[in-house]
């Protein structure tokens, strides 16, 4: 590492680094909850869930030794979680907002309590994939060395949009968030279909915990999600339930989180509580611009509480 | 009640009454030896500052006589008074440790107050003479520690540059990272330390980010002052980067990586205190301390720490043991060229501006606001 300064251009490798590094979790959380919320619901426990798999990522990889079943042990305990909130919301004058809440505190509380053990081992690490080969400068290859999830997230993303819009099952959900009385016309099940829709949102949120767990910061502890799941909740109605777009607000996000390190890292230290406030004050400057009085947000489904 | 109309129900309810009366008594025959309540504003195996006063309880434990409660994750709310109440009232402690600084006003003095006859110790150092006489306050210098740390960095690192990973720019966190540079360039003369602050206690995503950038900019050696360093050393290792530790002994995390660690010793300090109540002694309201006193220690060296490190290292613990060195002695300029500490001004341990520090020393790269 002899001579490894690169001096300012450590600022935008390092947002690109933390775009792909921190965003993960943003990404899978938020096309989950895409998923979820175009059925005509929402479902804020997401964060609960987050942490749940987190968690059993990390207690399955310490166990086992093998850091994929802990991916996908987060996955199924994932879904697990969604189907208890689509079970409770199928029940009639239930509010999806207010049963969110709960299971986001329930899955909190029941990671931090069956997760005491695992603060202190070291479980096995989900391994990276080299992209900096070509590169000399370790700050580049340390910044492209990505991980798997990653980059089945990013594939995830057009194939979801795609989904939407040419296959049936994606048409089927869209019908269910748009109308549920024109799918019921149709003599599908809305219910069913928003479990199954809940239950892969869930899935996907599990599977972003791993990633917090399994990869990056890259092990567990109580104060590992910070709040990453609610966030990416917000994310997608900033992305306007549009996958391709959960995607790049994914990275965005990602990388405005390492903007406020980085600057300080190169001597800009003044005013790093408002650098690392950027993700949000992005949000809200985006929102105030976007929205309007006179119609409902685009894109939103007609079925969904908030909008209804 | 008529007595015609006793169910079962009632003979189990009477039952339990008893039984319930018999383990009672049962905790009060028991009570004769000392029961000692620990309570923890965080996890207490955190690899941070939660576990080093644990393994302080764990000590305790070890000891004839002695029971230990502990309750983890208290908030330094309401709470934690029930909670001093129920060690008080239930589990019959007649000694309590509160661990978090923020305990202190008002739960502790409060609590203290009502019961005169238990004993506080708390932890963060805040004991004045307006406050009960049945509370005391503890800390330790720790940044005589950190000090020693910034000396086997500077020998370690090749890029001259040091990396430090601090939560928020409050006076104790800006001691360490000034003790610490200091040592550094005792060691190597031109080192600096490269500060980010991450604006919480416990941010594993900044932390990760900010040791990740750290190491992007050159530096080859991190230390840290945050609740659990465990992100930080794990992320630091990977990248290839050494690390000295904090709270507690972090080697276990990266065998390879460590240098050594600023640590406390409430292991050695809490039975101490445990004798001096037993022999009657009174501890003072007011207990500070640093290597000497046996309150803060350091990690023992890794294996990457060279010979030469080794020996400057000890030597300068000797003499801090001895009371013969002083840190923060002057002239010492901050990192805007202003003098803080003029020429022949030694500003030693207990030396009150310095629990005032505002200001991050010449060498160090960074900004309190």
């Amino acid at each position: 590492m002899a001579d490894a300064s690169i001096g300012l251009w450590t600022v935008p490798l390092a947002v690109l680094g933390g775009a792909i590094r921190v965003s993960t979790p943003f990404l899978f959380v938020s096309l989950g909850e895409c998923i979820t919320e175009r059925s005509g619901r929402i479902n804020l426990g997401l964060e609960g869930t987050l942490v749940m798999g987190a968690m059993s990522a990390y207690g399955v990889s310490y166990l086992t030794g093998s850091p994929w079943l802990g991916v996908l042990a987060a996955g199924i305990t994932g879904a697990l979680l969604g189907a208890l909130h689509a079970g409770i919301c199928s029940l009639p004058r239930v509010n999806d907002v207010a049963v969110g809440i709960a299971l986001m505190l329930f899955g909190i509380g029941l990671a931090f309590f069956l997760g005491k053990p695992l603060i202190e081992p070291t479980a096995p690490r989900l391994p990276a994939i080299d992209f900096g080969w070509w590169s000399d400068i370790p700050q580049v290859r340390a910044a492209l060395r990505i991980n798997v999830l990653f980059l089945i997230g990013v594939a995830i993303a057009p194939i979801l949009y795609w989904a939407f819009k040419a296959t049936r099952w994606g048409l089927l959900i869209r019908t269910a968030g748009e109308s549920s009385d024109a799918a019921r016309a149709m003599g599908h099940s809305v219910l069913l279909i928003r479990l199954r829709a809940t239950m892969v949102g869930g899935f996907l949120a599990g599977i972003g915990g791993s990633f917090l767990s399994l990869f990056y910061p890259g092990s567990w502890n109580e104060g590992l999600s910070s709040g990453q799941g609610i966030t990416a909740v917000a994310l997608v109605i900033f992305a306007r339930w549009d996958p391709l777009l959960c995607l790049w607000a994914s990275l965005a996000f990602g990388g405005a989180a390492a903007l406020g390190p980085a600057l300080q890292s190169v001597g800009v230290t003044s005013g790093y509580h408002l650098f690392n406030a950027a993700p949000y004050i992005l949000t809200l400057a985006i929102m105030i611009i976007t929205c309007s009085p006179k119609r409902t947000l685009t894109g939103a489904p007609a079925e969904l509480s908030i909008t209804r | 009640m008529d007595f015609s109309r006793i169910s079962r129900r009632h003979l189990l309810q009477g039952g339990a009454a008893l039984a319930l009366g018999g383990t009672i008594g049962a905790r009060t025959a028991q009570a004769a030896e000392t029961t000692i309540g620990f309570i923890y504003v965080g996890s207490r195996d955190d690899y941070g500052y939660n576990q080093a006063h644990a393994q302080g309880a764990a000590a305790l434990k070890k000891l004839p006589g002695i029971k230990v409660v502990e309750e983890e994750k208290v908030p330094e709310t309401d709470a934690v008074e029930k909670t001093m109440e129920s060690m008080i009232n239930l589990d019959g402690s007649t000694l309590l440790f509160p661990t978090s600084f923020g305990y202190f006003s008002p739960h502790v003095v409060k609590i203290a107050n009502k019961y005169p006859k238990i004993r506080f110790e708390h932890c963060g150092g805040l004991w004045t003479e307006k406050d009960p006489k049945n509370a005391g306050s503890y800390f330790g210098y720790i940044d005589e520690a950190q000090f020693i740390s910034g000396i086997v960095a500077g020998y370690s690192t090749k890029s001259g540059k040091l990396g430090f990973v601090a939560a928020k720019p409050i006076p104790q966190v800006l001691r360490n990272i000034n003790a610490f540079t200091l040592g550094a360039k005792l060691a190597n003369p031109k080192a600096t330390t490269q500060v980010i602050f991450t604006g919480d206690w416990s941010m594993p995503v900044k932390e990760a980010e900010a040791t990740n950038s750290l190491i992007d900019q050159g530096v080859d050696v991190l230390t840290c002052h945050v609740d659990g360093p465990k992100t930080m050393v794990e992320n630091a290792a990977r990248r290839g980067a050494f690390v000295c530790g904090y709270h507690v002994n972090q080697s276990p995390l990266a065998p390879k990586a460590y240098l050594t660690g600023a640590e406390w010793n409430w292991e050695a300090l809490y039975p101490k205190f445990l004798k001096m109540i037993t022999s009657g002694e009174s501890i003072p309201n007011f207990y500070r301390g640093g290597l000497k006193e046996e309150i803060v220690k350091c990690s023992p060296y890794g294996e990457a720490v060279s010979a030469e490190a080794r020996k400057h290292a000890d030597e300068m613990k000797a003499k801090l043991v001895l009371g013969e060195y002083t840190i923060f002695k002057g002239p010492i300029l901050d990192n805007k060229g202003k003098t803080v500490i003029a020429a022949s001004v030694e500003r030693g341990q207990k030396d009150p501006e310095l629990e005032k520090m505002d200001y991050l020393i010449e060498g160090v790269i960074g900004a309190t606001s």
